[in-house]
């Protein structure tokens, strides 16, 4: 590319983000960042900036943008508060493995460790939490610390990036030009392939009468979705998913079986322990997946196929480990898998579900009681979307029905605080889904708690006329809270009741469309109307306040023992 | 079982490392128990030496994470056998002592130690060796009063090649 000679570290910045590809980015302005937003309003037209009402949503907006697009999410923050408070975003988008990007202003670089205004060690504050940090002193090192750091938050096993930049870097001038980033001397983010572990793998397979596969995020982060759908039809094992998995493949497939963890479905909990391979693709073990890990899948022969060698036996040990990208190992296990009929093996998990329908599915979908409940809200969002929306959870007990009810059709359309969960991430993360997915429905499930963390983002709603719909399931309380202080500290209910405003009319204030329903026969038509509208749309549906979520493994307990009430 | 282990950890010489590979046992309530860092035989690459006691399983994820960091090239672990490790000493003497008490002298010819510097009012000795053998030389001198005291972290090299040299020039091909 041509030099830009003489150009100032701000320009620079933005000619970087131009290179990677960027049109889009969130933030906030501030003191040490305004030399940066000062270049960006003259390249308008080239790089819109979204103004978010706090950073936290301008990093969850960037993390929304960026599982649904599969691109660099980025945000921009000044020093001090403004970095600070970035921080939450930026250690969901670590846990979830999310490419993101951020800019913090600095103070001056002479003023640096002077306690100077606005001055707070980002770069300290953030190492923890992402996968590369760095403080750019020097205008001349922008292009390539910002090539390195795009390729380092997409490549392998993805996550966030913080770069710091003195305002004296961002001011000072020097002769621009661009290289892409291809490597890292010190990183290797795609794990070497070992054909061997492949055939072992498929060794175990040949002789296994009751595998299961478990999927997570990786399949759908490494691009994988044809190649898994490929691998799982070719071999017809049953496969259960994270909830950062699922919509990896349609939730109709007839080989899905469902959702393991703390609040999974009935059957792949219970059959994880009566399986006799397990196959993991793509996912890492997390403790609310497995519960236990003394009695987890210890009859089972563990199969992992995985980015990050980190991952390999850090929580339970791989019987086979296969290391690398699954968009390259599927299809080599792929031909080496034969299709078998696990015909009663299918069976256990068709009797596990008929046992859990009747306990607690049919409850939560069909309730006959007069209270509406948070599934069926759900199941009226799958009717009305045709199971093509993005479905965007905060955290709680509305999450957990959200990511067990709602149906999909498509890839990266689960999208949710996996890892941290992080209450407040679903509103400010619709609103970037909406925009790396124009195209698509886009709708937000809230709880009236997490709703209240970053409910000002209806201001950046209102402003950008992002069209997502925000559902609240108010139950006036913090449900998920409550429901473990009634079943593990016998009810006593500390501080979980809200008191709460009238939402409907804080969405008016922002001139946003909106609509409260509390019975049944007004629910339906209300998902209608939202759904055909074209525009920003606030529905709140008060539910019954104390619905508990079944099946649900206590913390700490065994994946068998799941309780269904 | 525990054991102590040596963790070598070889790196590009970047500002703020040491943090993130320090985040890594703090976070795990692993206590280091001694930490050295230098440059390594290659050009622009460091190299951290660290001991921890921990049982085999804990110190290959420990290692497993510590090699996920981006600006880590390689990092090994190796029990104390695969190693050739030492330490050093300084003990820092008042001077009067050594030409009073006869004894002192014989106590550094026996341990082999070196006399760095000496003035009127002290005098510095320095001993390398394993970690009871600094040990015995402290015992030995903390009778006549020790000034001050101090050792340095274990250094060490393993029996077997590291082969880093062969893994940089991977990449750059
Ligand atoms: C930032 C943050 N603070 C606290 C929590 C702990 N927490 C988990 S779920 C929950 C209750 C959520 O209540 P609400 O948003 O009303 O959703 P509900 O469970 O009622 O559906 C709380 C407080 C959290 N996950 N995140």
């Amino acid at each position: 590319m041509k030099i830009k000679k003489n150009i100032s570290g701000s320009e620079a910045l933005i000619h970087c983000l131009l290179e990677e590809g960027v049109d889009l980015i969130y933030g906030y302005p501030g003191g040490a960042i305004m030399p940066f937003y000062d270049e960006l309003y003259k390249f308008q037209d080239k790089l819109q900036h979204v103004l978010t009402r706090h950073e936290q949503g301008a990093t969850h907006a960037a993390q929304g943008f960026a599982r649904v697009s599969g691109r660099v999410g980025v945000c921009v923050a000044t020093s001090g508060p403004g970095a600070t408070n970035l921080v939450t975003g930026i250690a969901d988008a670590m846990i979830d493995s999310t490419p993101m990007v951020c800019l913090t202003g600095q103070v001056p670089s002479h003023l640096l460790g002077s306690d100077a205004f606005q001055e707070t060690d980002i770069i300290g504050i953030s190492t923890p939490v992402t996968k590369w940090n760095y403080q750019i002193t020097n205008a001349a090192e922008i292009p390539e610390v910002m090539a390195k750091a795009f390729y380092i938050a997409r490549s392998g096993r993805p996550g966030p990036v913080l770069i710091d930049v003195t305002k004296d870097a961002q001011f000072d001038t020097f002769d621009f030009s661009y290289k892409h980033c291809t490597g890292v001397r010190s990183y290797k983010p795609l794990p070497k392939i070992d054909v061997t572990a492949v055939d072992a793998a498929a060794a175990v397979l040949a002789k296994a009468k009751k595998p299961l596969i478990v999927w997570g995020q990786g399949v759908i982060l490494g691009k994988a979705e044809e190649e898994f759908k490929n691998f799982v039809e070719k071999s017809n094992i049953p496969a259960a998913w994270t909830i950062l998995g699922v919509s990896a493949i349609p939730t109709d497939h007839p080989q899905n079986v469902g959702m393991v963890g703390m609040h999974g479905n009935y059957g792949p909990n219970m059959l994880t322990n009566e399986c006799d391979v397990l196959l993991a693709i793509g996912m890492r073990f997390d403790d609310r997946v497995t519960g236990s890990l003394d009695t987890y899948a210890k009859q089972a022969k563990v199969i992992h196929l995985e980015i990050d060698p980190a991952e390999i036996n850090k929580n339970v040990d791989a019987d086979v480990a296969v290391l690398g990208d699954v968009k390259s190992t599927l299809p080599l296990l792929a031909e080496r898998v034969a299709s078998k009929p696990y015909t009663e093996w299918y069976a256990a998990f068709k009797k596990h579900h008929d046992i859990e329908f009747e306990k607690v599915i049919k409850g939560d979908l069909h309730p006959t009681k007069d209270g509406l409940s948070m599934g069926e809200v759900l199941k009226e969002i799958n009717r009305a979307s045709n199971s093509d929306a993005v479905v965007v959870s905060d955290v709680g007990q509305h999450q957990m029905i959200a990511c067990r009810y709602a149906t999909f059709n498509h890839s990266k359309s689960n999208i949710t605080s996996g890892g941290l969960g992080t209450m407040g991430f679903a509103l400010p993360a619709a609103i970037g889904a909406k925009m790396g997915a124009p195209d698509r429905e886009v709708v937000a499930i809230i709880g009236d708690g997490g709703f209240q963390m970053t409910i000002q983002e209806l201001g950046t709603i209102f402003q950008t006329q992002a069209a997502v719909k925000v559902v609240v399931l108010n139950n006036d309380f913090l449900g998920m809270v409550r429901q473990w202080q009634q079943l593990f500290f016998d009810k006593r209910y500390a501080s979980t009741e809200m008191v709460n405003p009238d939402f409907v009319k804080i969405a008016e204030g922002y001139f946003i469309d909106s609509k409260r329903v509390t019975s049944r026969k007004e629910l339906g038509p209300a998902v209608d109307e939202m759904m055909a509208s074209d525009k920003p749309y606030f529905l709140e549906v008060c539910v019954e306040k104390e619905h508990n979520v079944f099946p649900m493994i206590p913390s700490g307990a065994s994946v068998s023992d799941i309780r269904l009430s | 079982m525990e054991k102590n282990y040596t963790i070598s950890i070889y790196t590009e010489n970047s500002v703020g490392l040491l943090n993130r590979v320090s985040a890594i046992f703090q976070r795990r309530h692993i206590n280091i128990i001694s930490i050295t860092s230098s440059v390594s035989e290659i050009e622009q690459v460091s190299r951290f030496v660290i001991v921890v006691r921990l049982t085999e399983a804990a110190v290959k994820k420990v290692v497993g994470q510590i090699e996920k960091q981006i600006e880590v090239i390689k990092a090994f672990y190796h029990t104390d056998e695969e190693t050739i490790f030492q330490e050093s000493a300084l003990y820092k003497v008042a001077s009067k002592s050594l030409f009073e008490e006869r004894h002192i002298q014989n106590i550094i010819k026996e341990s082999h130690a070196n006399i760095v510097t000496v003035n009127t009012d002290f005098f510095v000795i320095e001993k390398t060796g394993f970690r009871h053998e600094t040990e015995q030389l402290y015992n030995d001198l903390a009778p006549y009063g020790l000034l001050q005291f101090v050792r340095s972290g274990r250094i060490s090299v393993t029996k077997d090649p590291m082969n880093i040299k062969a893994l940089l020039t991977k990449f750059n091909d």
